[in-house]
């Protein structure tokens, strides 16, 4: 069942287009991540979720009912372009962003006190925000972000900022969450990452949404018939047969063995290929290589992109 | 609702405990109090040194012409002591010396005052005005007229004070004073100006700090912008009262304080005594003039005067005024804040806004003098300009009529100002790295969406 359900929905700036015609569908419950080049139109969706803009056309049901304003109390949201208030102390800014969203100052107290002990922040309690570091300050946007344990979670490049260790920590935050039932909207442009935590995608540039399903789904639908194969033996023997039957991409000295990747026509499977070099060589794996997000997102936004899509209005 | 009233609570509290504001609050009224009794202070300081002015006089007509002051006395010498003054000039210990060569009816420019050091104002016009009224006194006796002594003193008591009346619409009068009333007039344009200048900017500065800090999209993901940028005004409009509140009172304590502390015996709250005696040296015509005021200033008097201008109506009006003219200007300062990126782009924005101010502020000085006006009439109707020209004519007292029309299309202009600036605000906000001109913020007003 989708949590946030967004049908076509249209925002018009002065003399562009930043959404046409979008529809998105959050599954309740997931990782969905939302791509796109830099002014596809991302944030200008996310603001529309987070009812900052609204749509100028275009409905946005949340959890099956129309998307009110006392719904963003359920919504948590970690903008791209995130700051604090420099001057204010940690503690006292995190109870006022979270007294913002609803909760009692007793309620905040007390859950910033389990969040602070959690991430081992607690001294920085009383320390101005200027006295952070980048890193530091985006452990306590991320608590204040989460605090009031929103039902929808929206995270716009959410690993910025952080370092490998701290990044680990996030996402196994944000694993958690997932486990103990919420929805997460996830943007970024680091494609591991979706990979890694995204059970949904939608891919957008300039203002349409280019693909949507599940990430796996997505990942082979660009699949181009590609295999990798281990193996030792005679080197000239195989490399001849591949190149003479297929498409020999790629053929390297691996330690003690060798490496082929090997790209497959249409009607071409993975057995005509190993029964063809088995009498050459022995083979250690074979495996089909899916192509990254990376690939698939570059080979979207290359082929898909249409002038004319610029309306001018 | 009680989210505004968090971001009130929060502007409040983050400038009230900032020490720029504690500073602020107790540097005030010290320097209020101190322009009261500092004068008075200094003028009870001065008194003490005695300075001796050395007279010579060659004609030996003037000889016990100039009389001796508390803080002038001085010394009639014959004519050979006038080549040992100047060589030991040091060593004689007088303050300088005074040399008359010829008769001054025929020779005015027959007179030296030397001395080592620049001579004071005091001692020099006192010098002047002694030898100008015996002279004037001689001039008068060569017409040799009858009972001239007579006619001389009953002369120099002529004074002439116009005290003005107010008259009431039912025909009663009421006693008021056009020095008064000017002052309030000033003082309250001033103040308006004042504040709606320094409050409005820091009300830009602080959309500024949210817009650079970044912080504005976490917190328009849990209020709307417009809540935002009225908590914000409102806020500071609370930090402007408590401000001149402190200020009040604070004043109002130091000086009564003071007051009690050094000058127990005096009546007057003020440094006026001390600043008649000051001027007495000076000009006296001046000094006179105030001491008859000073003179008709008995208790009564003073409380008739105040209530000519009608305190209450008064006050409750620049209150009016003030957040009228600060609401209207705030909004667009928060509209400029959340337009720019960085401080250096302020300047062009800026100019608009503070033009209309200070036109006010001029407008107000020619109010004083003529408050009727077809000019001030028309800028006391600009809601623009109201604030402060108004302000500057309600001590004159203003037509009914004129005065609710000012004050209702003072509402309709913050109601215009806060609504225009709310669109532009919405949209800057969360604008970043856009070169800015008026035409994009044209643009801006005219997205839809809410």
């Amino acid at each position: 069942m989708a949590f946030l359900e967004a049908s076509g929905i249209v925002k018009r700036f002065a003399n562009h287009l930043a959404l046409n015609d979008v529809n998105i569908s959050v599954p309740e419950n997931s990782i969905y991540g939302l791509l796109g080049p830099n002014g596809a139109g991302k944030t200008t969706l996310i603001r529309i979720i987070n009812k900052i803009t609204g749509p100028d056309e275009g409905t946005l049901l949340f959890d099956g009912k129309p998307l009110r304003n006392s719904d963003i109390m359920k919504i948590g949201y970690l903008p791209e372009e995130r700051g604090l208030y420099k001057k204010m102390k940690v503690g006292e800014q995190a109870v006022y962003l979270a007294r913002l969203k609803g909760l009692s100052r007793n309620d905040a107290l007390k859950r910033l006190k389990y969040w602070f002990e959690k991430f081992e922040i607690q001294p920085w309690w009383d320390k101005k925000v200027e006295e952070l570091s980048k890193g530091m300050a985006q452990k306590v946007q991320f608590i204040v972000t989460i605090l009031h344990e929103p039902q929808l979670l929206i995270f716009d490049e959410p690993f910025s900022g952080f370092d490998p260790v701290n990044a680990t920590l996030l996402k196994e935050e944000i694993l958690e969450l997932k486990q103990k039932g919420a929805t997460i909207i996830f943007s970024t442009h680091n494609m591991a990452s979706v990979e890694e935590l995204c059970d949904h995608i939608t891919l957008i540039n300039n203002g349409k949404a280019m693909i949507e399903g599940r990430t796996e789904q997505i990942r082979r639908g660009y699949r181009q018939n590609l295999v990798n194969i281990e193996f030792s033996g005679q080197r000239e023997e195989v490399e001849k047969i591949l190149k003479d039957n297929y498409e020999l991409r790629n053929l390297n000295a691996v330690n003690d063995h060798f490496e082929a990747q090997v790209k497959m026509s249409e009607d071409q499977s993975l057995n005509n290929v190993l029964s063809g070099i088995i009498g050459h060589c022995t083979i250690h794996s074979c495996q089909e290589l899916l192509p990254g997000m990376n690939d698939v997102f570059i080979q979207v936004v290359n082929q898909k992109e249409q002038p004319s899509q610029n309306q001018k209005s | 609702m009680s989210k505004i009233s968090l971001i009130i609570e929060r502007e409040y509290l983050s400038r009230v405990r900032k020490k720029s504001f504690i500073i602020m609050s107790i540097l005030g009224p010290v320097l209020f109090a101190a322009m009261m009794v500092v004068p008075a202070w200094l003028a009870s300081m001065e008194d003490d040194e005695v300075k001796t002015i050395a007279v010579i006089d060659h004609t030996n007509l003037y000889s016990g012409q100039i009389e001796n002051t508390e803080l002038l006395k001085f010394d009639f010498l014959d004519e050979e002591s006038e080549e040992e003054i100047r060589s030991n000039f040091k060593e004689s210990g007088y303050y300088a010396y005074l040399v008359i060569q010829d008769n001054l009816l025929k020779n005015p420019e027959a007179i030296r005052l030397y001395s080592d050091a620049q001579i004071t104002m005091d001692a020099k016009g006192y010098v002047q005005r002694s030898l100008r009224d015996h002279l004037k006194n001689q001039k008068l006796q060569t017409y040799k007229m009858e009972g001239l002594e007579n006619i001389l003193s009953e002369i120099n008591q002529i004074n002439i004070e116009i005290p003005t009346v107010k008259i009431g619409e039912d025909g009663s009068e009421k006693q008021s004073s056009a020095e008064l009333t000017m002052f309030v007039s000033m003082a309250f344009a001033f103040l308006s100006y004042m504040f709606i200048f320094i409050y409005g900017t820091q009300v830009m500065r602080g959309v500024m700090e949210e817009k650079t800090s970044r912080i504005v999209e976490v917190i328009v993901s849990s209020v709307k912008p417009f809540q935002l940028m009225m908590g914000k005004i409102l806020g500071i409009a609370m930090v402007a009262l408590t401000q001149i509140l402190l200020w009040v009172v604070l004043t109002i304590l130091i000086v009564t304080g003071v007051k009690a502390a050094f000058f127990p015996d005096s009546e007057m709250p003020s440094g006026t005594h001390a600043q008649i005696e000051m001027m007495q040296d000076q000009n006296p015509e001046a000094a006179q003039q105030i001491a008859s005021m000073e003179d008709g200033f008995n208790f009564n008097n003073i409380l008739e005067m105040v209530n000519s201008l009608e305190p209450l109506k008064t006050l409750l009006l620049f209150i009016f005024y003030f957040f009228g003219g600060y609401l209207l200007y705030s909004a667009l300062f928060a509209a400029v804040g959340g337009a720019i990126d960085n401080e250096s782009d302020q300047q062009q924005f800026m100019l608009p806004v503070t033009i209309p101010i200070i036109i006010s502020l001029y407008v107000a000085m020619m109010t004083f003098r003529n408050p009727g006006s077809d000019v001030a009439f028309w800028f006391s109707m600009i809601p623009f300009t109201s604030p402060i020209v108004m302000m500057a004519r309600i001590p004159f007292d203003v037509p009914l009529w004129q005065l609710l029309l000012s004050m209702a299309l003072l509402v309709g202009g913050f109601i215009a100002t806060t609504w225009f600036a709310g669109k532009i605000y919405r949209v800057g906000i969360l604008m970043y790295g856009k070169k800015v001109d008026y035409k994009e913020l044209w643009k801006w007003f005219r997205y839809s969406g809410d």
